[in-house]
């Protein structure tokens, strides 16, 4: 048997210098960055070195960093943040069908206090059409969200594109959840043309329970966390100084190795689909062919459901994830594959496999390996499923 | 692993009765793809005993346990017997589940006592 960690889309190990440089940070140099004596003087500049190493990934001023506890958090401030605060000049919001959760129940919540969300829909590969955006922009319209890329079937938008749009024709604020993509491919706020971004430490071999949301400058946002002065007022709250150190290093190690992450991916991930979906009948890729993640591979499974593939992966050594219904622990099937067109029943049957570092050609062809029997003995449980 | 009793994983890993009946006495299908569990049970009655009980199923581990425990319980029971497993019986004879799975508990049961209805109404027609 094999261990094999096809779930970095979950959570990543930590690299060794992100562990050594949080440790201080954990033990004697215990001080809140905003004492005034000396205990503050090594966690705030500790904060401030993160901050300036977080921008420096995205292509950002380090004014325009603050700190968060998670992607989710980033995305709520960014929707909540940015529609309260304008809401006087309007209470229209755009998204993509395919958000994030926690961008999409953000603007479910914004619904019940009075604003209108359209979501606009994406074709079969999940990508966004720049001019379904255009369609979906009124003179209300005071942001639009779109993801950079999902992390449930890999597919990248092209969010340069979409931001044109959004500058030529509107108003509007534009946000991207660039969670699945920092650190990943690259990322930069100019080149997107984004006033807000999110992003998260666990995605990048960072620690969890940290993230950022850039801001532009010159942008006003409504903080979610009031109270203290930290974050320059847009988040209160005792920085989690360890984490936040983590989350610089793991910054500072993806700048100029997000090509070299890519390379090691990118052979990976074609094995892997290649081997998948021609030794397994029924097997569909979902999402776009080429514009995805580095190391992700989705794909639906035909007549078998995901949690009872993801258990038999378990017992072979093999860590995977799925959008099946009865893996979401609130019992929802995934509108992800929904919007792809994806139908119910097959939709049960979400594979979601998120390779990185770490994973070798060995660690795929030993799945390739695994997998079959597994599909097999499933099928043969399933009243879907008749032998030709 | 979502928080499987061990008795759970035993009839994940080995379900018992897995199969069709072709020459069936009595079909019970419930749920469906949709809402991610499907189970189809199948039945022979002898002398108003369940002589053979065979089931197919779409799901999760829960679901898959679920038929199979349903599968042993009803097995050898009267017909009368087999109508009164419930869910609680069955979530009981795993050794619990997990609150969002005790719905398949729910399927498991219904599965059975559909078979069951089948093969009656089949008798009444006779």
């Amino acid at each position: 048997m094999r261990e094999v960690y096809f779930d970095y889309g979950a959570a990543n190990p930590l690299g060794p210098e992100v562990v050594e440089a949080m440790i201080p940070y954990l033990k004697e140099q215990f001080g809140n960055p905003l004492s005034v004596h000396r205990f503050g003087d090594a966690p705030r500049q500790a904060v401030e070195d993160a901050r300036e190493k977080v921008a420096a990934l995205i292509g950002a001023r380090s004014n325009e960093i603050y700190f968060v506890a998670s992607g989710s958090e980033a995305n709520n401030l960014a929707v909540k943040g940015i529609a309260l605060m304008n809401r006087k000049r309007g209470k229209h919001i755009v998204v993509s069908a395919i958000e994030h959760l926690s961008v999409i129940n953000a603007t479910q919540t914004m619904e019940k206090l009075g604003f209108e969300v359209t979501r606009v829909p994406v074709d079969k590969y999940g990508q966004v059409d720049p001019a379904d955006v255009s369609t979906a922009l009124r003179e209300d319209t005071t942001l639009v969200s779109i993801m950079h890329a999902n992390s449930e079937i890999g597919t990248i938008q092209p969010i340069a594109e979409i931001a044109k749009v959004v500058k030529d024709e509107s108003k509007a604020y534009f946000h991207t959840d660039a969670v699945a993509t920092v650190g990943t491919i690259r990322v930069d706020v100019k080149e997107l043309g984004v006033s807000l971004l999110s992003l998260a430490g666990n995605q990048f071999y960072g620690p969890k329970g940290t993230g950022a949301l850039y801001i532009k400058r010159a942008t006003r946002i409504m903080p979610l966390i009031d109270g203290g002065v930290q974050e320059a007022g847009r988040r209160a709250g005792t920085e989690n100084v360890p984490a936040i150190v983590g989350l610089g290093v793991a910054a500072d190690l993806a700048k100029g190795d997000v090509q070299d992450r890519m390379a090691q991916l990118v052979p990976l991930r074609a094995r892997l689909i290649e081997r998948l979906t021609k030794e397994i009948d029924h097997v569909y890729l979902t999402g776009h062919p080429t514009e995805r993640l580095p190391g992700h591979v989705s794909v639906v499974v035909e007549y078998i459901e995901g949690e009872a593939m993801l258990l038999l992966l378990n017992m072979q050594g093999v860590a995977a994830s799925s959008g099946s219904t009865c893996t979401s622990r609130a019992l929802k099937g995934s509108h992800v594959l929904t919007a792809i067109g994806i139908e119910p029943g097959l939709a049960n049957g979400s594979l979601v496999l998120t390779l990185g570092r770490e994973s070798t050609v060995e660690d795929v062809d030993y799945f390739a390996e695994v997998f079959p029997p597994i599909v097999e003995r499933l099928r043969q449980m399933s009243p879907l499923y008749e032998e030709a | 692993m979502p928080a499987y009793s061990e008795k759970v994983m035993d009839h994940f890993m080995n379900p018992r009765n897995v199969g069709e009946i072709p020459d069936a006495d009595g079909v019970g299908n419930v749920g469906n793809p949709v809402c991610g569990d499907m189970m189809a049970f199948y039945i022979k009655v002898d002398d108003g005993r369940l002589s053979d009980v065979k089931f197919k199923t779409f799901g999760c581990g829960a679901a898959i346990a679920v038929s199979s425990m349903v599968s042993e319980m009803a097995k050898g029971k009267t017909l009368e017997e087999a109508k009164r497993i419930t869910n609680a019986d069955v979530a009981e004879g795993l050794d619990g589940l997990p609150k969002n799975k005790l719905h398949c508990s729910n399927l498991g049961a219904d599965a059975l006592r559909k078979a069951i209805e089948d093969y009656e109404s089949r008798s009444l027609e006779a």
